[in-house]
């Protein structure tokens, strides 16, 4: 076990991509799989600023809506014919969105840092509420079209499940390889000395603020991504997409799975959404049994599913 | 090629491309009907009459040996009243379970998102509660059938009973999103059209349960009537408040629709006098046999009276098993083209029909009244019916002001 | 507006304090459970409801609103020091964010229990018969019920403000919200005020409850966005300062109040622009105090 526990921490890109390219064969629908994946990569964005940099943001919703209406906004509206054009679109929007708010809301620290971050997503989502004529109002965004996939002398039809699917995967596993670069580089570290001590990585000359916006930025990048993949995986965004709810279901997520570990978000988004999506067969009452889960977990493992995990094979709290 | 043609065409290679689909179908498998409902969140109440509605479907049929012989199964599922989740249970449905029609949802912008999956995977869809958009293009789909009554039609009729017979000077509140959003343009258009004046019309947030900042300048500018249109939860918060700033002495009160439940959940004193519109109420069995039989079958199963959208989910599942057999298939289009060129129906209230081109229904809806204290037909008789409106294309959009050439 | 009067706009005052007497209710528990214990308790919206739906089951049970006025949020209260001594106390020392998903957990589970318990539709609650209909204030009528209920928080207010300000015990809390390892230096047990914080917090999420009962229907979702608006206010007034909720609270009914006279589209961000534009400008709310809660 100890084996494999240091060749995942040594390999995480390669255990992501072995693990996902098998996962919708372990799981009970394709469409579940595709949940799973983009959701995952939404709580690997607030872990890079919550678990990572100590950020604890609450208005995570903006950057995924942003990134999903960027993307279905091009499709639907301005018919745009390029899938990567329409991606670039909602990534463009999640980055503006979050170099803005960013700037902002780094002004403020701890809880008053969450409460900025919650009140400028609730006001985007009050803006895409009455912008009905782009965003489709709460009738949600409908009619977008997923384009065929281009790419040098090559096009594909990413129209069924699976085919979805294994696109999606292959951006995940970038966004995934981007993460691991960005946390071993000097960048990366520094990051993880502010999360420790901001004063302390202030005295040692690093510039705290364009630091903790650049990681904002990147938090921001990874959730529109999943936001973007999500408008095509259902064809349309509703408008919840902005609301409080979303951000929190990601800090849940996030937490569920263990913050500040590199596959928590991906082990919090698979454990809450198939929990949720196999209870809800069987009962009616499924919020009461998955609450009770989750005080459990709270309860008895307090580094998340897959940080008490690693704790236990490392034999020492860490 | 236009998109319908299109979709024609592209339904037709696809049925073609499914020989072996088709092969399967004449199995003895049973034949799986997904329902996507908010059975958890505030319309919960509302989503287990539907519930019950389509269980009855479900049974009657099976008593009859089921659709083209085989049995049929319902498999139900919780949206949460958010779109998200209702395409992803609705994705589930077809592609884990098999799923070959999909009838359900409540609230628009769950139907929307719905409706974006069937129409995806060519699978007809029996939208079940109110939508203008739904039976209009570019939404709607040569799958996508509208069992529902909508805004338009519910408040052009309502609207005119309540100017014709209450007064002409309204105060409108709505909550702030489609159905409300709609029903309020509907309802100035009808105003305006019978030389009625607007006081005001003011917007709420939807599920919020206090409207007290509302309800001064309200009482300031004396209406003969207030219109609400608060769904769900909000009604019954409304009401109560509004009777608290004692308004009720000083106007009269309308709405769209009664919900049977929500009529329940406030009371008979609450809801005395006050006048809505309804698609269907257990007490239309004195003059409407259907009515009655609906009515008695429900209340054999279940225990208790049929609640109006418990009829929608009823009526959808009865008119996919109607389209089965009619075209002696299960394919999707087949069936919805078989449906199209035999639209009339009746299934729980007399006469309703699809109309060709944007697959709506018709049907007939009534006037009712809440009876008050003392005045009660037993646990459910909450109730009044005052008039009867004949269904009637003309109280929808046209064909062409719905996008349909 | 031409039909815009006095009269309307007083009336409109009144409504807006009704808003935030309910909302001040709910963020001095929240508040104090922050302050003291850096607990994020995202149940309060729960336990408001659970006091509308215990107070609708007493009076049920006794056909006496002022015993369920009184008991019912007892009652919340010692369902709140349970919470705090089998739930939350494991938890004290760890990052703040496991009582969040606690807290997360026990509200779905809270609000699901009480769909089983009572139903999937909502409840009605009556004021009672005293308290019915509504009097004339000489500009407008205004229910007699919703100035109960003002009198009431302003009553409950006095007494918390008595109890903090002039009880040893008080004192202990006022040190511990603002130093924490200093006032257990001193040699106190902090362990029971934060039980007892706790208690005191969550009844008064269940006085908030049976209050707003009567005035919006009593259904499962009620504490659902009420939470997030009662947190707001705290972080307008500033973290850890009664002041500052009571001021906080009173302000944001009173702007929703005349928000939804004047642009009623506005009403429900106004919270958020408020809260917004009184971080930008004072970093720790309105009364809070810098470095505290960071």
């Amino acid at each position: 076990m100890r084996a494999v526990r240091d060749w995942i921490a040594g390999h995480p890109v390669v255990a992501f991509l072995v693990v996902f390219a098998v996962f919708p064969f372990l799981v009970p629908y394709k469409a579940l799989a595709t949940q799973v994946l983009i959701y995952g990569l939404f709580a690997l964005g607030f872990n890079l600023l919550y678990g990572y940099t100590g950020l604890l943001s609450f208005g995570h919703a903006a950057y995924w809506g942003l990134g999903a209406y960027g993307t279905g906004i091009a499709l639907a509206k301005l018919k745009v014919g390029s899938l990567w054009l329409a991606l670039g679109a909602g990534l463009g929007l999640a980055v503006l969105g979050g170099a803005a708010v960013g700037f902002f809301c780094l002004r403020r620290r701890g809880i008053y840092f969450a409460m900025l971050t919650l009140a400028f997503a609730q006001l985007l989502y009050f803006v895409g509420f009455h912008l009905a004529d782009w965003t489709g109002g709460d009738d949600g965004l409908r009619g977008i079209t997923r384009p065929p996939l281009s790419l040098p002398g090559l096009t594909l039809s990413i129209d069924t499940s699976l085919a979805f699917y294994y696109f999606a995967f292959a951006l995940v596993a970038l966004a995934v390889a981007g993460l691991k670069r960005i946390l071993d580089s000097p960048f990366g570290a520094v990051l993880q000395a502010i999360r420790e001590n901001s004063d302390r990585a202030a005295s040692c000359g690093y510039d705290i603020r364009r630091v903790k916006l650049l990681s904002f930025v990147f938090s921001a990048l990874f959730a529109g991504l999943a936001g973007a993949l999500d408008a095509l995986r259902l064809n349309v965004v509703p408008i919840e997409s902005l609301y409080w709810s979303s951000s929190g279901q990601v800090v849940i997520m996030t937490l569920l799975g263990g913050a500040g570990t590199f596959f928590g978000p991906f082990v919090g988004a698979a454990t809450f959404l198939v929990l949720e999506d196999r209870l809800s067969v069987f009962t009616e009452s499924w919020p009461l049994v998955i609450g009770a889960i989750f005080m459990v977990f709270v309860l008895f493992l307090p580094k998340g599913i897959w940080g008490t995990l690693l704790a236990r094979l490392d034999g020492a709290p860490r | 090629m236009d998109r319908r043609s299109f979709l024609v065409t592209g339904t037709a290679v696809a049925a073609g491309l499914a020989f072996p689909a088709v092969l399967r179908a004449q199995s003895k498998d049973p034949i799986r009907i997904g329902c996507p409902l908010p059975l958890t969140g505030p319309f919960g109440a509302l989503a287990a009459d539907m519930q019950r509605g389509a269980q009855l479907a479900v049974d009657e049929l099976n008593a009859k040996g089921g659709i083209l012989g085989r049995k049929v199964e319902v498999l139900f599922r919780d949206d949460q009243l958010k779109p998200a989740v209702g395409a992803q249970r609705t994705q589930e449905l077809i592609e884990n379970e098999k799923c070959l029609f999909i009838v359900g949802g409540l609230a628009a912008h769950v139907q929307m998102a719905i409706n974006e999956q069937t129409k995806k995977s060519k699978i007809l869809f029996v939208s079940t509660s109110q939508s203008d958009e739904i039976s209009a293009k570019p939404d709607t789909s040569p799958l996508t059938f509208h069992e529902a009554l909508n805004p338009t039609i519910t408040s052009r009729v309502v609207g005119s009973w309540i100017a014709d017979n209450l007064g002409k000077r309204w105060w409108i509140i709505y909550a702030d999103y489609a159905w409300g959003k709609q029903n309020n343009a509907v309802l100035q258009d009808v105003l305006k059209k019978k030389g009625g004046t607007l006081l005001g019309s003011t917007p709420y947030p939807l599920g919020s349960a206090e409207f007290s900042a509302h309800l001064p300048k309200i009482t300031a500018a004396k209406p003969e009537v207030l219109v609400t249109v608060t769904p769900g939860a909000d009604n019954v918060a409304f009401l109560k408040q509004v009777g608290s700033f004692g308004m009720r002495k000083e106007m009269k009160i309308a709405q769209p629709l009664h919900w049977l439940p929500q009529a329940k959940e406030g009371g008979p004193e609450l809801y005395q006098d006050i006048y809505a519109g309804i698609n269907y109420y257990w007490e239309l069995g004195d003059t409407v046999p259907q009515a009655k039989r609906y009515n008695d079958a429900f209340l054999k199963k279940h225990g208790q009276p049929a609640g109006d959208y418990s009829c929608y989910s009823y009526s959808g599942i009865m008119e996919v098993a109607r389209g089965c057999e009619l075209a002696k298939s299960t394919d999707s289009m087949a069936v919805a083209d078989a449906l199209r060129k035999n639209p009339v129906y009746d299934h729980y209230k007399g006469k309703q029909w699809w109309r060709a081109c944007d697959n709506k229904s018709f049907q007939d809806m009534w006037i009712v009244k809440g009876r008050g204290p003392g005045k009660t037909r037993g646990e459910w008789g909450l109730l009044e019916v005052v008039s009867k409106v004949p269904a009637n294309e003309e109280m929808d959009r046209t064909c062409a002001e719905k996008g349909h050439a | 507006m031409a039909d815009l009067t006095l009269a309307t706009l007083a009336a409109q005052v009144f409504t807006g304090l009704v808003l935030g007497m309910i909302l001040v209710l709910l963020a001095i528990g929240l508040s104090l459970i922050f302050g003291l214990m850096t607990v994020v308790n995202f149940a309060h919206g729960s336990l408001y409801m659970l006091g509308a739906y215990l107070g609708f089951f007493l009076i049920g049970y006794t056909k006496n609103f002022w015993f369920a006025l009184v008991v019912a949020p007892l009652l919340v209260g010692v369902f709140g020091l349970l919470m705090e001594r089998f739930l939350v106390r494991p938890l004290y020392g760890r990052s703040i964010d496991d009582p969040l998903l606690l807290t997360f957990g026990l509200s779905l589970v809270l609000v699901e229990a009480v769909r089983l318990i009572w139903g999937k539709i909502g409840l009605t609650l009556d004021p009672p018969r005293q308290l019915a209909g509504a009097v004339n204030l000489g500009f407008t009528a205004f229910p007699l019920y919703r100035l109960f209920v003002i009198g009431v928080t302003i009553a409950v207010l006095v007494a918390l403000w008595l109890f903090l300000e002039k009880t040893n015990i008080g004192l202990i809390i006022r040190a511990g919200s603002r130093d924490a390892l200093m006032v257990r230096a001193l040699g106190f047990d902090l362990g029971r005020v934060w039980l007892l914080v706790f208690g005191i917090g969550t009844a008064l999420a269940g006085l908030a409850g049976i209050l707003a009962g009567p005035m919006r229907g009593v259904y499962a979702e009620m504490g659902v966005t009420i939470v997030i608006e009662s947190f707001v206010v705290v972080v307008v007034g500033g973290m850890g300062s009664l002041v500052g909720a009571i001021v906080a609270g009173i302000f944001i009914g009173e702007v929703v109040s005349l928000t939804t006279l004047f642009a009623p589209k506005f009403a429900e961000i106004m919270v958020f622009v408020v809260m917004a534009l009184v971080l930008l400008v004072r970093p720790s709310g309105l009364f809070g105090e810098a470095g505290l809660m960071e």
